[in-house]
């Protein structure tokens, strides 16, 4: 067919400037948009914003998305833009995203360019459920959603901006604000910014604030990248954890318990990261939790001031603290001397008499002189811990797996490693604690029968991974009943 | 009182001709209406035109000084019932709720009122959800306008569009006698723009005009033979007059025409997305001169044959975007072209999907399609390349679906029915439409199926043999319960002596539209509130009923779901669970508390707290809760590396976590912080002494 003549090859500039924000329900995206419009109306564009919250709104991930087209370039042309009313991949020129996830997502989108995109985004994290629910540790790695958000965008600019706005009594949305008129991303002044924020008349002194100490932030940031804030790295060489093993130990009961601690470790067969391991474990599950370690905990002076300045209260203001304690037969049986705990366990109407008077939780209140000088009270039973019904139970379990440990230490590391490990499955309290047990006594009976086959210590370990999969022990069961196979989890 | 006050955008209602008008365009439109000259608005609440309903509200005083009546109707049904005043009245009237959700309730009203046939204007508001953001079921208000013949605007989603097409959808309504929607997407609805304002028109005829000189037509009742007759004038008076009036005032739009031999047909709400795409690939500049022909749908029904064949022929192919399934358009377009015999190759959903959204990428990849099979030259033209693949990020980037807020009260009620299904083993649940549907996804994962609004127990109706001991829970919200649940939930209950338990979730309001109020919301106003769910339950006829006044007392909350499932008594069961919306009482509360503390008075605010030292890292706590206040965080244990639970400063101290820490036996971790700001006498004398007894104490006995 013959070709039409074509018009003048279209005019591609002038254009908006799109933007894009990614942030969560309630965490003031809608408030940052409409700062970001104020700021380029009175900079000379004509803006346009739009949002999709819906029931987003309530805690979801949402996106707000606006353009701003040169007012002078409208008024020469006598026409008005067509603006879009959402972004498009390859099309953003700055990405704003409220949270380190939310800027994954972003990237995950294709909103990043790596020829157009000024990244903004905060590295704080807020969990998701799914991080947040897991038996273990379920946190995605922060480490790589940052290398991928830096590694897609022109130029990126990130930093703790939640931080940010809580060292200054701000919101998010201001830190943001300050980080984009720090980052060029637009061709607005600082002052503009101000401006809006001033023009919207909420909490403009802190807001500004806020906005400062994010403007300064991302300038920094621009210098030096940006790390994500990450947990102090758990000492993993065998003589910083037996050092802290020991101080743990003295602080949980006496000297002698720390040097009963010391001797248990004390076996050449034990080299290495299973020493490091065994050595963890061994403290931390020496020092498990009892009703004398938590009244311990709880009425410490320093407990005090720590709970002071996490809920920032203020010298002025009076704090009470309410503890939430659920002390049933099995834990007021197992703080007694173990013959005593022993036989009330059995005991028929002693049981249900006390069944009963403890079916209750109980409120106490360290802050009240009743409520404390019970707890201390119970913490001072620590000097007849020994005659304890669950001191003579743990050190038997504790025995009975260290034991385990060294048998296959001479055999099979890896699996003795994995079998170290595992200690990690018996942890909590009541329920929590029971449920942990049975699955380690499921795993460690497992680890007998694998003794000497080969795979055995990854066999170990996928029964750990599936026994922290689920709190019904259903992916414990699959895992154990189909021989290794994976076969899907009901 | 509606979770976002409008109180000042509502000014802008006042705006006269030749003014600025700068806002939303859901608040466009109510600016549109009242320059139309409406006499009555009415409308039932719900995503993406709840602020409609919001502006609505808090524009009663102007409203009334126009002489407009405004009515926050019970369901979308009686929004729908109310234009029934402009059958026979020169009255104009407009409706809006949410699609299709809302249509499919509205339909039997819909249907007669379209069969009758109207006078004065009717206007009905769509609020399309569909696509990223929607919270319903996928499916096209376009399928509504064909069965009941209902003419259906699409305008292109800029503010002087959107518009002009409410004030011409009251005159096509009145040239051809017939009810019009007119449908905004979501972004279109939330869309910030301007447009210059024309003075707000005072109805001629008024409401009470029609209510002193009724009038009847007894040809306009829906009862045959009238019905066959209104049937008839739909076909050969009412569309034709319709075809006239759309294409003499020029609703569809054409550009570029003549400047390719092939073009699109598009829906406007596609246009600026289309436009985008078009631009990227160098087809366009920004202000929409196209160098492809486009024919714009302002009105995608009822199509017109002469316009169609008008801008195809002499085309050798045209693109069809058409958002959505089935392809109603395409399919009509082909018919069209076919009848009057014009080859033009016909493109569209086999270029495009046929399901999900029209996303700026998909329009791009559809139209470089269409480019490279029928103007492959125009391609070098491309200005922007396509952007390549993002990385892989599915491991590090979860989906963030909504849940509960912070200190929900709907929660705790959660959190029971898990620990009930740990005790008596898992129940069928059937659910509703609110924020409690959110119970679906983690943590709870309490949930079999939602029916629909009002429906959660009508949706476990079957499951009631007589052979069974174990009876099934239905949740439904005072949202539900009002607009359909009284009767058809509840009364069938009853009638069918129903043995299962149905919870009713009462927080106060509409809380997942916008926090409207309903007829047993506790605030006072305009509208008749403060009717109680429970008496409304026992005036249909239930015995059973069980009413928690704080859903976050767990043991009440067990017991109450507890006695329900396994009392001997036979019958339909109720549980009317209460508490108010959080984000509603923090709305109301923080500046009074605020306003306490800085008057000097005694104020308690309360949080809870976390103590790292005894949290073990099970998590067994977030499992039962999924606060966005009750997180995670690094173990600041040497030893221990998972991380410990944690409470942010967000928290509410609404309680649930101490509650469940004692009704689940997890953990001695928790603790309760009760901070006093302007403590009285008693609280700085408990304070010293306290302070000073454990000071005794203060070195550890043995360090």
């Amino acid at each position: 067919m013959p070709e039409a003549p074509l018009p003048p090859a279209a005019v591609v500039a002038p254009r908006a400037l799109t933007v894009a924000i990614l942030a969560m329900g309630g965490e003031g995206g809608g408030v940052l948009a409409d700062w970001l419009v104020d700021a380029a109306e009175a900079s000379g564009f004509v803006a346009q914003s739009t949002s999709v919250p819906g029931v987003a709104q309530r805690t979801g991930a949402t996106v707000y998305y606006l353009e701003f087209f040169p007012a002078a370039a409208a008024h020469a042309a006598g026409r008005a833009p067509v603006l879009a009313l959402m972004p498009g991949p390859g099309d953003v020129d700055l990405v704003i995203a409220s949270e380190l996830m939310e800027a994954g997502r972003a990237v995950q989108r294709g909103l990043v360019s790596a020829d157009r995109t000024v990244f903004v985004f905060s590295t704080h994290r807020v969990f998701s459920m799914t991080e947040k629910t897991a038996m273990g540790d379920g946190r995605v790695d922060a480490a790589r959603l940052l290398t991928a958000c830096r590694g897609a965008a022109q130029r990126a600019v990130a930093a703790d901006m939640q931080a940010i706005a809580e060292r200054t009594g701000s919101h998010l949305s201001a830190a943001l604000l300050g980080a984009v008129a720090a980052s060029g991303g637009l061709p607005i002044a600082r002052a503009a910014f101000e401006a809006a924020i001033r023009a919207a008349g909420v909490g403009v002194t802190q807001s500004l604030a806020g906005f400062a100490a994010g403007f300064d932030a991302a300038v920094l940031a621009a210098g030096a990248p940006a790390a994500v804030a990450v947990a102090p790295p758990a000492p993993d060489d065998a003589a910083a954890i037996v050092v802290e093993g020991v101080r743990r130990l003295t602080d949980y009961q006496d000297a002698a318990y720390a040097r009963l601690y010391q001797d248990r470790l004390a076996q050449p067969a034990l080299t290495g990261a299973l020493h490091a391991e065994t050595a963890r474990h061994l403290a931390l599950w020496m020092s498990y939790e009892d009703t004398i370690r938590v009244a311990d905990l709880k009425t410490r002076a320093e407990r005090f001031a720590r709970v002071r300045a996490e809920v920032r209260a203020a010298p002025g203001q009076v704090l009470r603290i309410t503890e939430f304690m659920h002390p049933r037969v099995q834990e007021i049986a197992d703080t007694l001397p173990a013959p005593i705990g022993r036989w009330l366990l059995r005991s028929g109407a002693p049981r249900r008499l006390l069944g009963r008077l403890t079916a209750r939780g109980r409120h106490i209140e360290t802050t009240a002189i009743g409520g404390f000088l019970l707890l201390r009270g119970i913490a001072a039973l620590r000097r007849f811990r020994r005659g304890t019904l669950r001191y003579a139970e743990e050190q038997a379990h504790i025995e009975d797996w260290l034991a385990r440990v060294v048998r296959h230490a001479g055999t099979d590391p890896a699996l003795a490693l994995e079998v170290a490990r595992s200690a990690r499955l018996v942890k909590g309290y009541g329920d929590t604690h029971a449920r942990g047990w049975r699955n380690f006594v499921q795993v460690m009976a497992a680890a007998d029968r694998l003794e000497g086959q080969e795979g055995a210590a990854s066999r170990v370990a996928a029964l750990c991974r599936a026994a922290l999969a689920d709190d019904s022990g259903a992916a414990l069961a699959a895992e154990l009943g189909d021989g290794g196979k994976h076969e899907p989890i009901s | 009182m509606a979770e976002r006050s409008f109180s000042k955008e509502v000014e802008k209602l006042r705006l006269g001709a030749g003014q600025e008008f700068q806002g939303e365009g859901i608040l466009a439109v109510t600016k549109a209406l009242l320059q139309s000259g409406v006499a009555y608005v009415a409308g039932y609440q719900g995503a993406p035109i709840s602020h409609l309903m919001d502006v609505l509200t808090d524009a009663e005083d102007i409203l009334d000084g126009l002489g407009v009546h405004f009515e926050a109707s019970a369901s979308e049904a009686a929004a729908a019932a109310t234009l029934a005043a402009s059958v026979n009245y020169p009255l104009r009237g407009a409706v809006t709720w949410k699609s299709t959700a809302g249509t499919n309730v509205a339909s039997d009203a819909l249907s007669n009122l379209a069969s009758s046939g109207v006078t004065g204007g009717a206007l009905i508001v769509i609020g399309e959800d569909y696509g990223e953001g929607s919270s319903i079921m996928q499916e096209r208000t376009h399928a509504f306008a064909m069965k009941s013949q209902i003419w259906l605007l699409d305008p292109r989603p800029d503010l002087p569009t959107i518009v002009r097409m409410v004030e011409a959808g009251f005159a096509l309504s009145e040239a051809s006698h017939t009810p019009v929607m007119l449908e905004l997407r979501i972004r279109a609805c939330h869309v910030r723009g301007s447009f210059i304002a024309a003075d707000n028109v005072a109805p001629t005829f008024r409401i009470k005009d029609a209510m002193e000189h009724p009038r009847r037509d007894v040809n306009r009742i829906v009862l045959p033979p009238a019905s066959y007759i209104q049937e008839q004038q739909k076909i050969h008076e009412r569309l034709p007059a319709a075809r006239r009036f759309i294409a003499a005032a020029a609703l569809n739009e054409v550009f570029a025409d003549g400047a390719q031999d092939v073009g699109i047909i598009l829906q406007g709400g596609m246009y600026n997305g289309l436009i985008r795409a078009l631009q990227l690939m160098g087809l366009s500049d920004a202000f929409g001169t196209s160098r492809l022909p486009l024919y714009v749908l302002n009105v995608t029904y009822p199509l017109l044959a002469e316009e169609v064949t008008g801008f195809c022929a002499g085309k050798r192919a045209v693109l069809i975007v058409e958002e959505g399934q089935p392809d109603f358009l395409e399919q009509a377009i082909s018919t069209i072209l076919r009848q009057a015999d014009l080859q033009t190759r016909v493109h569209g959903k086999d270029m495009l999907p046929m399901a999900g959204e029209y996303t700026a990428g998909v329009l791009r990849a559809g139209l470089e399609a269409f480019i490279a099979r029928t103007l492959p030259a125009l391609r070098p033209n491309t200005a922007r390349p396509i952007p390549a693949a993002p990385p892989a990020l599915a491991a590090e980037v979860h989906p963030r679906p909504p849940s509960f807020c912070t200190g929900c009260p709907e929660r705790p009620i959660f959190t029971a029915m898990k620990l009930i299904e740990r005790e008596l083993g898992p129940h069928h649940v059937s659910c509703d439409i609110g924020c409690h549907l959110f119970s679906i996804l983690p943590p709870f994962n309490i949930g079999a199926s939602t029916m629909g609004y009002g429906l959660g127990w009508a949706g476990a109706a079957a499951l009631n043999a007589k052979d069974s001991n174990r009876r099934t829970i239905s949740v439904m919200g005072d949202g539900g319960f009002w607009h359909n649940g009284l009767a058809s939930s509840v009364g069938n209950a009853v009638f069918n002596k129903s043995d299962n338990v149905l919870v009713v979730v009462d927080n106060f309001y509409a809380a997942a539209t916008g926090g409207q109020d309903l007829l047993s919301s506790r605030a006072t106003g305009r509208r008749g509130t403060g009717n109680p769910i429970a008496r409304a339950v026992r005036g249909v006829g239930v015995k059973w009923v069980r009413e928690i006044t704080r859903t976050y007392d767990l043991t009440r909350m067990t017991a109450a779901l507890r006695e329900a499932l396994t009392t001997a008594e036979k019958g339909p069961k109720v549980i009317i669970a209460s508490s108010e919306c959080m984000l509603n009482r923090q709305r109301r509360e923080r500046p009074q508390r605020a306003a306490a503390a800085k008057a000097g008075r005694r104020v308690v605010r309360e949080r809870f707290g976390v103590d790292p030292d005894t949290c073990t890292g099970d998590h067994s706590c977030i499992r039962l809760s999924g606060c966005p206040s009750l997180t995670v965080r690094p173990n600041p244990d040497a030893l221990r590396q998972e991380p410990v639970a944690a409470v942010i400063e967000s928290c509410v101290g609404c309680g649930l976590c101490g509650e469940v820490a004692h009704a689940a036996v997890l953990c001695p971790s928790f603790y309760r912080a009760e901070i006093v700001t302007n403590p009285n006498r008693w609280d700085r004398l408990r304070a010293r002494i306290a302070a000073t007894v454990i000071g005794w104490f203060g070195v550890p006995a043995h360090a």
